[in-house]
């Protein structure tokens, strides 16, 4: 009763979507204003009706309940409650409700928080994600519907496929939605600007709290799924510019790029046009996506099912909202006014500078992931475009970008002082180069990139903080002053220095893959092997069970010197629902490197195949992207961005403004 | 004979079993040979998985693809050799870097190019936005028509009644 109540809750939110699609916009065109406000209640309205949907599958999932056809496909009754929850969207039709429901929240959110928004772009916008909303939903209950019955039911499920019975997919998702699909407020932001003919200063404003929250979430998002493959594929890969992760990251660089190019907007009234272009860029590679993974033209984890009818389904929202929204904009966007001017050297410059970079790097992540898909489809050749093509174009990109990210942050608004920024930075170029050439020199005749890398990312984080200390320091100032100097900096600088150290942090932790130690071995229990700079020593192999597998785990002690640093338990489990086997890799985190151990099967009694690699500060880059997303949501904290939050006053920040 | 057979059961129960990444039996004695067989499998591609080489890949097949090559490197042969082997018996689709071809052209080049014309278009917005004073816009153009035809005031008052309907709304 309750998975029927569901279902009837997702058709009535299609109801309540079509009507929030077509009630504002004909209020807008006609003037009325009443109509025009209908868009609330109903984006209200929407996301407590697939919020009842989704309790409802939940429910099902939670219960065991095998007469739904998902539940019996993708659950067991013998799996921990957490897996029985997070496999709602561990399969493709609960995935797509979970894409709905954070459709639906954003557009709640809109609908909730948006009361400063002028009355005909709020409804406008909600007008939008109507129409995004209606077209997924009727997606969902055309093609895959989650509430499908079964009978006669199963007496146990098929189980879920056990690399997906992880924590990882407890998270994984749902950041990564939060951000992809929290890109569709953008978008609808864009769309209704073009709708609307305006743009100005004041929608930036709107629309960059948005962004940076889709921002901060897709850098989690990713970042989580990237740690999940590093300790589930037992070898240690963390990014393997596989199609599915690159139609995360193409979003997560639009969106970038987008943030940037807002700033600029709301600070200086200028790339209006590009900034509508770059966010209706970064949803549409959020559809790119969802159709990569959804459609089943990818054979990977991501994708449960390939049926070819979704396929086709999803290709046609995608060209209808892509197509339309590119059509909308090569239509309205010359009608938009041209803002501020600026000298090319100066903050607008090096971020023009980034949106090129960033852009082009996304266009090569596309090109490259297509490019296999295109010439099969035309000559029948199979081609495969792998690491080392997307390290040799996107990997070069993205470093030049690292080189001109100081600048950007040190330059002056409107006209910057070139020479000036490059003396102040000359410091943090000079110890970045050292330690290139220093690593250079220790590496001799290993890989180029590393030691290049390691010294950019270096030169970030101390150009970062330069600038800082340069806007803080004041010859003479005591400590105090200092200090309250630096708390009165406006949030959104710290947040902007913090991101780019974020990044350069990362950098750092995948410079240092370079200097990892592996070690291959049969293992034999009281055998020792070292591995970097410690020793790995097998002490036991034992059998046990679990809830729904069994699994042979390794005991393994670490030691340093003499003593015992720490126990790590590798292990290999097996899960007889489906016949499969998951290694678990023990891992201990050493400062920021971590000792990783997988194990094979036993070759004999007590002698087991072992993998043991040392990988030196790998922690840095997922942390990295933590403080990426800290750096965003501290911006975000920022007064000046808070919707229909009032000018701030003047006196807000007396030392810096003083100084000045 | 019964050996040898009895011998090959046993190498596929031990090949099925042991279907993992790298294995220590399957190295090679001589580090120095076993470091190109490491550097060679991670430029080819498993293929029955994605996008991993098959220095990573758990496939049974990639194993063989291991073994292989650590079987002719070991007779002596070159990583050129051993590479266009595989790629007479597999296609260009075992290499993960695509080779430069007709085919990959647009593929190679398209992130310069797009680097390209990226620069190009800002280059040339950066020129215009100094020299040329802005033209008039359609909107402009006809609202100057009016004017003209039907007199200032007129065209304002009719401009500030439609603005103060968009505004009620």
């Amino acid at each position: 009763m309750i998975v029927e109540i569901g279902h009837y809750a997702l058709t009535l939110a299609l109801a309540l979507a079509l009507v929030q699609a077509i009630v504002p916009l004909w209020g807008t065109l006609r003037g009325d204003e009443g109509l025009a406000s209908v868009g609330q209640s109903c984006a209200l309205g929407q996301f407590a009706a697939i919020a009842l949907a989704f309790g409802a599958l939940a429910q099902a999932h939670l219960a065991s309940d095998f007469s739904v056809l998902n539940v019996a496909e993708n659950s067991h009754s013998a799996a921990p409650a957490i897996y029985k929850f997070s496999g709602v969207w561990g399969n493709h039709e609960g995935s797509m409700l979970l894409w709905v429901l954070i459709l639906a929240f954003f557009g709640a959110l809109v609908a909730g928080l948006g009361r400063g928004l002028p009355l005909i772009l709020r409804a406008n916008v909600l007008a939008v994600q109507g129409f995004i909303s209606a077209a997924f939903l009727a997606f969902i209950l055309l093609t895959s519907n989650p509430f499908a019955r079964l009978s006669p039911a199963p007496f146990e499920g098929r189980d879920l496929n056990p690399v997906l019975q992880d924590l990882g997919l407890a998270i994984h998702p749902p950041l990564l939605y939060l951000g992809y699909v929290g890109f569709s407020i953008v978008f609808s932001f864009a769309a209704a600007a073009l709708i609307e003919g305006r743009i100005d200063a004041a929608w930036a404003r709107f629309v960059r709290p948005f962004a940076l929250v889709a921002w901060c979430f897709l850098t989690l998002g990713i970042a989580m799924g990237s740690y999940w493959a590093y300790y589930t594929l037992g070898w240690g890969g963390f990014w393997f510019w596989d199609p599915v992760e690159n139609a995360s990251l193409m979003p997560w660089l639009a969106g970038t790029a987008f943030v940037h190019s807002v700033a600029v907007m709301e600070k200086r009234d200028a790339l209006k046009v590009w900034t509508i272009f770059l966010a209706i860029l970064a949803f549409s590679f959020s559809l790119l996506g969802t159709f990569l993974v959804r459609s089943g033209v990818l054979t990977s984890v991501h994708a449960f099912a390939s049926d070819p009818s979704r396929g086709v389904f999803i290709l046609a929202i995608l060209a209808l909202f892509i197509g339309g929204a590119l059509a909308l904009f090569a239509w309205r966007a010359p009608m938009l006014k041209r803002g501020g001017l600026f000298a090319p050297i100066s903050r607008e410059g090096a971020l023009v500078l980034n949106n090129l970079l960033l852009t082009t790097t996304c266009a090569g992540v596309l090109i490259g992931t297509l490019y296999p898909l295109a010439l099969e489809q035309l000559t029948g050749e199979k081609i495969t475009v792998g690491a080392p093509f997307f390290n040799m174009t996107c990997g070069v990109l993205l470093l030049i970008l690292c080189l001109v990210v100081p600048f950007g942050q040190s330059l002056a608004w409107k006209r910057g002082d070139l020479l000036g920024v490059a003396q102040r930075l000359s410091l943090a170029a000079a110890v970045g180069l050292c330690l290139a050439v220093a690593l250079f020199a220790m590496l001799r005749g290993g890989p180029v990139l590393a030691p290049i890398a390691a010294g950019l990312a270096v030169y970030i984080i101390l150009g970062s903080l330069s600038e800082i200390a340069a806007r803080v320091w004041r010859r003479g100032a005591p400590i105090g002053v200092l200090l309250s100097r630096a708390l009165g900096l406006p949030l959104s600088a710290w947040g902007s220095a913090l991101a780019h150290i974020g990044v350069g942090v990362t950098l750092l932790g995948l410079a240092a893959t370079a200097f990892g130690a592996e070690t291959i071995a049969s293992m034999h229990v009281g055998e020792a092997q070292s591995v970097g700079p410690y020793q790995v020593v097998l002490s036991s192999i034992a059998a046990r069970p679990g809830p729904n597998y069994s699994e042979v785990v390794a005991t393994a002690d670490i030691r340093w010197g003499g003593a015992v640093v720490t126990t790590v338990e590798p292990a290999k489990r097996f899960f007889a629902a489906r016949q499969m086997s998951t290694t678990q890799a023990g891992i201990a985190t050493l400062w920021f490197g971590q000792l990783y151990i997988s194990i094979g099967d036993q070759t004999g009694n007590g002698i087991i195949a072992a993998r043991l690699y040392w990988k030196p500060l790998v922690t840095f880059i997922w942390l990295g992207a933590c403080l990426m997303a800290l750096g965003g949501a501290l911006s975000l904290a920022d007064r000046r961005l808070r919707i229909g939050a009032p000018a701030p006053a003047r006196t807000a920040s007396p030392p810096v403004a003083a100084a000045r | 004979m019964k050996r040898a057979r009895l011998a090959l059961v046993f190498a596929f129960t031990i090949a099925a079993s042991l279907a993992h990444a790298v294995q220590p039996d399957e190295m090679l004695a001589d580090p120095a040979l076993e470091a190109r067989a490491r550097a060679l499998s991670a430029e080819l591609r498993c293929m029955v998985c994605q996008n991993q080489s098959i220095d990573d890949s758990d496939a049974p097949l990639a194993r063989d693809i291991r073994l292989l090559i650590r079987d002719r490197i070991a007779k002596g042969e070159s990583n050129e050799a051993v590479r266009s082997f595989l790629v007479s018996r597999y296609g260009d689709f075992i290499l993960l870097k695509p080779p430069f071809k007709l085919e990959t052209l647009l593929l190679w080049a398209g992130a310069p190019l797009a680097l390209l014309f990226g620069a190009l278009a800002l280059w040339r917005a950066a020129r215009s936005k100094e020299t040329a004073t802005p033209a008039l816009s359609e909107a402009e153009e006809a609202r100057l028509a009016a004017i003209a035809e039907e007199g200032g005031e007129h065209v304002i008052a009719r401009e500030r009644s439609d603005e103060a309907i968009q505004t009620k709304l």
